[in-house]
């Protein structure tokens, strides 16, 4: 609401504006995480629900501080399973997120070089296939991707193979990079476009007047310019790529480790509440900083 | 390579990557046989088994209802959360509400999803219906803040407070002046949120309950057993909708956008 006016400062409902958006995040996002942090404290109970409750009332704190239970993340340590999921998720984000760049900011910088008048439709071109189902994008691929798929028929109908041999990127590695490459392209390309659309074409004019080559003031003057949004784009597809769990587990293979995945067969394979919280623990951990980068940019953003 | 040239060959590979997969499900959608290599002539038949899947149809009209309630309350928090960021610059706790608006955005579903299930447990509310609104509702609020936010930052304060100073009250003020300005904005926010809640697997899997399992819920259980061209009909469908919407969407606010331009050249020209 307005704030201008002297009486709106003295208006009490005013502040119901800030408080209800305020408690309702507070409830449901900022307390789920020390609940998550307090129960993967706990140990597992074969019982609904599967664990038993360390913490009960303020009453109890030195009881709190007695039971409390670090087995759990002795697990995580002990067993080279998590260790190894953790570092290839980090692995898979990192090679993704680059993979994205690489593919993102030519397109990015195509369309903020295109005439002004198209430049919307390309926009909303790219906007579109965000719009519908992520799931349903990645089913898509499986279709491609399979032995018996799509990418086999075309293969062996241009003579790069064949009758007999089939494409072995299904259920591999290869084939999560195409699925993120595919899913998150929206999300890098749309900072990239942002930070270079702004930019003072004047400035390539003049470095090109003074017999810079091309190539040359590119570096020196576009890819400088845009590096906020190179960092923008970069921190909103890796915080989530290290996450993921849908594209892991539909195009991914046994050996595909990620610890999206991990944490979700604990909770919905081997019902262990409490093991599945320390996972999230530690990979919340793991994006604390990329976080705060990510929040201290859209500040000055915004 | 002219640079024009080079541009318009990059552009043309990075569309045709985003849009070929699509294209291919929906033709197949459309395939008599079963096989995907195996073009058996065009066929409805996948929409007739669809349509009859009486799970499948269950879970339609659970997601629908999820997302139409997610969306509209996700729209109403995120604008009062938008409305906080924007014209409240300075309150205690600015910086960790700053922080829960955009943590959301980039957070790991898996991770938003047990917390909030964990919450649910503690809390001793049966899961089911009512968990995944509440759920949804968090998630998509945040996305319909920053869409709302954007549109109030280049928002022309001056109208507020010529309605002011002819003395129209603050509430008043907001549902006269600023409300009808910002609404594209607002509509875009709920379409956004409506859209994201349909489309959500990770969280809606950890707070759903008996009798209320979405749509991608069950296409995914299906999807682990194989590609099926019933799953390829759903997903034209789905397809079909969010496109049609998107479009409608994007005419009716560039003519509301002509029509404000228009009444305000008008205005111009009545003062002077």
């Amino acid at each position: 609401m307005a704030e201008t006016g002297a009486t709106a400062h003295t208006n009490p409902l005013r502040w119901l504006v800030v408080a209800i958006p305020y408690l309702w995040l507070f409830l449901f996002f900022a307390a789920p995480f020390f609940i998550i942090f307090k129960i993967s404290l706990s140990d597992t109970a074969i019982a609904m629900p599967p664990y038993t409750p360390t913490f009960e009332g303020f009453g109890a704190i030195g009881d709190f501080f007695s039971q409390l239970d670090f087995e759990n993340y002795g697990f995580l340590g002990e067993d080279p399973l998590y260790i190894d999921a953790y570092l290839s998720s980090l692995r898979i984000a990192l090679i993704s997120t680059l993979l994205l760049l690489l593919v993102g900011y030519p397109m990015a910088l195509a369309m903020a070089r295109a005439q002004a008048s198209i430049r919307p439709t390309l926009m909303m071109m790219v906007i579109l296939p965000f719009w519908t189902s992520f799931l349903i994008r990645v089913y898509a691929w499986i279709g491609i991707l399979k032995p018996e798929g799509l990418l086999t028929l075309l293969f062996q109908t241009i003579g790069l193979m064949g009758p007999d041999d089939q494409v072995t990127i299904f259920r591999t590695d290869y084939a999560v990079f195409i699925g993120i490459v595919y899913s998150y392209l929206p999300f890098m390309v749309l900072p990239l476009y942002a930070a270079l659309e702004k930019m003072d074409g004047t400035l390539l004019e003049a470095a090109s007047d003074l017999g810079c080559p091309p190539w040359k003031a590119f570096w020196k003057i576009t890819f400088p310019l845009s590096l906020p949004g190179v960092i923008a784009g970069a921190l909103i597809c890796f915080i989530p790529i290290t996450g993921e769990f849908v594209i892991p587990d539909l195009l991914g293979g046994a050996e595909t480790l990620m610890i999206g995945k991990t944490l979700w067969t604990e909770f919905f394979g081997n019902r262990d509440w409490p093991l599945a919280s320390a996972v999230a623990v530690l990979l919340l951990l793991a994006l604390v900083v990329p976080i705060v980068i990510f929040q201290n940019q859209q500040q000055k953003v915004g | 390579m002219k640079p024009q040239r080079f541009d318009a060959t990059i552009l043309t590979l990075c569309f045709a990557f985003l849009y070929i997969p699509i294209i291919i499900l929906v033709v197949y959608s459309f395939n008599a046989s079963r096989l995907v290599t195996v073009w058996g002539g065009f066929s409805l038949h996948w929409y007739q088994v669809m349509w009859s899947n009486e799970g499948l149809m269950d879970a339609a009209w659970v997601t629908a209802r999820v997302g139409v309630l997610s969306a509209t309350f996700g729209t109403i928090l995120g604008t009062l959360a938008a409305l906080t960021l924007t014209r409240f610059p300075r309150f205690p706790g600015r910086v960790a509400f700053t922080g829960m608006v955009y943590a959301p955005l980039v957070m790991p579903e898996v991770i938003t999803g047990l917390s909030m299930l964990l919450l649910f447990v503690a809390m001793n509310i049966d899961r089911g219906f009512w968990t995944v609104t509440i759920a949804h509702t968090t998630f998509t609020m945040c996305y319909v803040a920053i869409v709302v936010q954007s549109r109030l930052i280049t928002f022309d304060r001056s109208l507020e407070e010529a309605a002011q100073d002819l003395g129209c009250p603050p509430v008043k003020t907001f549902f006269a002046i600023t409300l009808p300005l910002i609404l594209p904005a607002i509509v875009s926010g709920w379409m956004l949120a409506f859209t994201l809640s349909l489309d959500d697997l990770v969280i809606a899997s950890f707070t759903t309950g008996p009798g209320a399992t979405t749509l991608p819920i069950k296409i995914y259980s299906q999807v682990r057993l194989g590609v099926t061209p019933e799953i390829n009909a759903i997903c034209t469908i789905l397809i079909g909708l969010v496109t049609f919407g998107v479009i409608i969407t994007s005419i009716t606010t560039k003519r509301a956008e002509m029509r404000r331009i228009r009444d305000e050249h008008v205005a111009i020209r009545g003062i002077s």
